[in-house]
């Protein structure tokens, strides 16, 4: 049995570096394709600003890109040093697009930003545009397989558990990588990507602006990114109803929460705009409800019913149940796999098998066959997530969504009408949006894996199983030492970021001014060159 | 049947190469982070180095990272005993490994010399740390580690961090770390020109005579540690776990597969011959083909440790039929399939634009044009 602190402690780990590893993700998956198109505009005008915007967005861009990598690069591990049960139990099936990352996107996205940033004088215009958009598909096809694996852990689609080796197994490969979870949430999380990074461009450009600096590029970076942003702000609420509705019909637990619902109620249920949830008394304590708009909202219909927590805590108490004797199974099977009756009993069972598995930490010994009703009943209760987490972390997101989407709409107009130079609210306002995306992304990030507690795969593992068997004291000093090392980082970024910000886009000396760098010349060559400038 | 087996070993011999095209890609990377202050000696100087890789260590460190996501996608059992067993050696590594990307793209963006300064040492820690943690990860896979699992696979690590560190592993962690310098002063030699080329030599030349004496002191060494034996276990294109087995363990038994296949003392010969060749090719300046003949030192290095373990990937010391081998902790059969397919299509991919980014930057890094650019390293 683990201890339920090194339980906790290994969650608190993984929220941290996930939390602050997604604080640099969406930024690098939108600002790449802006640089993309900014340098098309310069490959077909030829105008040298182009350039210039390029190369100013590409330095923070890689200021940024820096700490996404390496706080990637925790990520990767932590399944194997914090939860190594839960990876060698769906290894099989949840590895697979994490390498698949690695060697189809990954590989693209590092080879090519070498290039891109050091390129510029060995490559043809064309060959480097080529290169930027190779970096752009890179970061995005990376956040797809990373997505994919995700959703399984939400929708385990296309695998199924071998008594023998004693862990899930890869059944369908297509119904892996075509889970409606996974398109939805990609489409959902690479689109917040783009939002993420129109905001930043709108909020720094707008800083010039009102600063009266650097205006031939501010103003062109701005309605650029007003456009893309209003767009991809309507297609991030777009999606993320569509997330919604797929979710839902993948986790009834989720949705429960994420609504406050307690009671079923009859079709067509009442939205609860605000609500303080209390988790004890298992009602709201305080509510604002607008009628019959849930159901049509969830479901797209006017008469399916949407399961509230009630119903969740029944269905799970059933399916504990019915999960016992597949656990009890697969004890007499870890001894001898060819037992014929404990093979029966657990293919008849084990549907249920992570229920099973829910009841186990409740079970006298860990036994589940000793199991009480009360000890069921205490499990059930795991089966919901904390609803007030749930409930505000999804209003949080959907909030700042609509802010945002405010935000563009009136970008959009101002720079159609071409004055947002005078606007003078409005430019100071920008730069303080910058933090909001980043904020609606901590919380889209929250409300997708709170709302799959208690399991790590839902339906199949509880999270409290799925972390190694370590000692408190480890944990405790690999928490220390990483908010640590981040909280360091993170100053540091943010110094440069800022830095270079103030400096804007002369700070690159060269741009069309610098000496041509020779293809293949020594020192000489640009010594000569440099002088000839003079 | 037949199929599974097939795929197992080749994914065995792809595990491999992973971890050779990470030794060698990263590691030359990281002989350039240590060998930094030594073969700089300022600021210009460190960042013609630092140039040198500049564009090509982000891609190099995907070798590290499909490594990792390799194991966890083709050998999970692997992936969740090692990494969990030994955990704080993991983040050190982890730690030391995140800092290196903000020193290449961080450490040059500000004039400071303090600022350059702290950042030159972190490149020298992330460096050296992690190469050293490799190596000393190989020489505990070949001593066994102490775990045992329960019924339900649950893996337990029973060891603790300084026995990690023990004395066998230290030198296997310091042949690691040479032969990274001397991948590093190979690369540097060739591509640093000015004052660093002849110092990026002198190491070289170094570290490749103490990667001598230390692949011969480790192959004393291991003919004496003891070895594992599978006594009895399911056929190796059978589903199988490790709770079903029984092996033991024998003195000596590292060299057992080198006995009774005479041909495998090929592998480590080849170790030694890039080692010497190697040798011979930085003295007569010959810097691409000494680095070409470090990865084959390289090559001959890690496939000497697979041959002495094979079919064991990570032998328990304490359990040793519960140890873990390619046939008990590798993916299903429709994973491997897969993960083939993908392979099949992307490796080559990869390795045809990786070598056009090398080609597109070739040629000596130009020091004075480093001065004007803003986005040099």
């Amino acid at each position: 049995m683990i201890d339920s602190t090194v339980v906790e402690l290994s969650r608190w780990q993984f929220a941290v570096t996930a939390l602050y590893h997604y604080l640099f993700v969406p930024l690098t998956l939108g600002l790449s394709f802006f640089i993309a198109a900014v340098e098309t505009v310069y490959v077909t005008t030829g105008k040298a600003i182009y350039r210039e915007m390029a190369e100013f967005w590409a330095k923070l861009f890689v200021v940024n890109m820096a700490l996404g990598i390496a706080t990637g690069l925790t990520m990767e591990f932590e399944f194997g040093t914090n939860w190594s049960f839960y990876s060698g139990f769906v290894g099989d099936i949840f590895g697979a697009p994490l390498a698949i990352e690695g060697l189809m996107a990954f590989f693209m996205e590092s080879t090519f930003v070498g290039l891109m940033i050091f390129g510029w004088k060995r490559l043809s215009k064309v060959q480097h545009l080529l290169v930027t958009y190779l970096v752009a598909f890179g970061t995005n096809l990376s956040a797809l397989w990373i997505l994919i694996a995700n959703s399984f852990m939400q929708d385990p689609a296309g695998a199924k558990f071998n008594p023998v080796t004693m862990r899930m197994e890869l059944d369908s490969f297509s119904s892996l990588i075509f889970s409606h979870d996974a398109q939805a949430k990609f489409v959902h999380t690479s689109i917040a990507g783009y939002v993420t990074a129109a905001i930043f461009v709108t909020g720094i450009s707008a800083y010039y602006m009102y600063r009266n600096r650097h205006m031939a590029m501010a103003r062109r970076s701005f309605r650029m990114a007003a456009l893309f942003g209003v767009l991809a702000t309507a297609g991030v609420i777009t999606l993320g109803d569509a997330l919604g509705f797929v979710g839902g019909q993948a986790q009834p637990s989720k949705l429960a929460a994420m609504e406050a619902m307690w009671q079923t109620e009859p079709a067509p249920a009442a939205f609860n705009v605000i609500a303080w949830p209390s988790q004890e008394q298992k009602r709201n304590l305080f509510e604002v409800q607008v009628p019959y708009v849930l159901t049509p909202l969830l479901t797209h219909t006017m008469t399916q019913e949407i399961p509230g927590v009630d119903w969740i805590e029944a269905d799970a108490a059933k399916r504990i149940a019915n999960g016992i004797p597949a656990v009890a199974a697969l004890k007499v099977l870890s001894k001898d796999p060819t037992n014929a009756d404990a093979l029966a009993q657990f293919n008849s069972h084990q549907q249920d098998l992570g229920y099973g598995f829910l009841v186990k930490r409740y079970a006298p010994d860990q036994d589940v066959e000793k199991a009480t009703p009360a000890d069921i009943q205490k499990a059930a209760g795991d089966a919901v997530p904390n609803v007030f987490a749930m409930f505000w972390s999804f209003r949080v997101m959907v909030g700042l969504g609509l802010a945002m989407l405010a935000y563009f709409v009136l970008a959009v107009i101002f720079s159609v009408r071409n004055d947002v130079e005078n606007r003078k609210w409005f430019l100071r306002l920008a730069p303080w949006m910058i933090p909001i995306p980043f904020i609606a992304n901590e919380f889209g990030w929250l409300t997708a894996e709170i709302g799959r507690q208690p399991w790590t795969v839902y339906g199949l593992l509880p999270t409290w199983m799925s972390a190694s068997s370590h000692s408190v004291g480890y944990m405790v000093f690999s928490l220390i030492g990483f908010v640590t090392l981040y909280t360091v980082f993170i100053v540091i970024e943010m110094t440069l970021m800022v830095k270079f910000i103030r400096k804007g886009p002369s700070s690159h000396g060269h741009g069309d001014h610098a000496p041509p760098r020779p293809a293949l010349g020594g020192r000489a060559a640009a010594v000569a060159m440099m002088r000839k400038e003079d | 049947m037949e199929l599974y087996f097939g795929l197992k070993v080749l994914w065995w011999l792809v595990l491999g190469v992973l971890l050779m095209g990470l030794a060698i890609m990263v590691g030359m990377d990281m002989g350039v982070g240590t060998l930094l202050r030594f073969v700089g000696r300022d600021d210009n100087e460190r960042r013609v180095c630092l140039n040198a890789i500049g564009p090509h260590w982000d891609g190099n460190q995907v070798w590290f990272i499909l490594g990792g996501g390799a194991i966890f996608a083709a050998f999970p059992l692997i992936y969740a005993t090692a990494f969990s067993g030994l955990y704080v050696v993991m983040l050190l590594l982890l730690w030391t490994m995140i800092v290196r990307p903000l020193g290449f793209e961080y450490r040059s963006k500000l004039p400071s010399a303090t600022w350059r300064n702290a950042w030159d040492w972190a490149l020298l820690v992330s460096g050296a740390v992690p190469m050293i943690i490799y190596g000393a990860a190989m020489g505990n896979m070949l001593q066994g580690v102490p775990f045992h699992f329960d019924w339900d696979m649950r893996s337990y690590y029973t060891g603790s961090f300084v026995s990690l560190l023990n004395p066998f592993a230290v030198l296997c962690g310091l042949l690691s770390l040479s032969l990274s310098i001397y991948m590093g002063g190979v690369m540097l030699m060739g591509r640093a020109g000015g004052a660093v080329a002849p110092r990026a030599r002198k190491a070289a030349m170094g570290a490749a005579i103490a990667a001598i004496v230390l692949f011969t002191l480790g192959g004393i060494w291991v003919s004496f540690l003891p070895g594992f034996v599978l006594e009895h276990a399911p056929a190796p294109g059978l589903p199988q776990n490790p709770l079903q087995q029984q092996a033991s363990v024998v003195a000596g038994g590292l060299l057992a597969n080198y006995r009774s296949q005479p041909l495998l003392w090929a592998v480590p010969a080849l170790g030694y011959a890039g080692m010497l060749l190697g040798l011979l090719a930085v003295r007569g300046r010959r810097s691409t083909l000494a680095w070409w003949l470090g990865a084959g030192a390289w090559i001959g290095v890690i496939g000497t440790v697979g041959a002495a373990l094979f079919p064991f990937l990570m032998p328990s010391s304490s359990e040793p039929s519960q140890s873990l081998t390619l046939w008990n902790s590798v993916s299903s059969q429709t994973t491997l399939l897969w993960a083939t397919g993908f392979a099949a299509v992307f490796v080559p991919l990869v390795v045809w634009y990786t070598s056009w980014a090398f080609w597109v930057m070739r040629g000596e890094v130009d020091a004075a044009a480093i001065q004007h650019d803003e986005h040099a390293y």
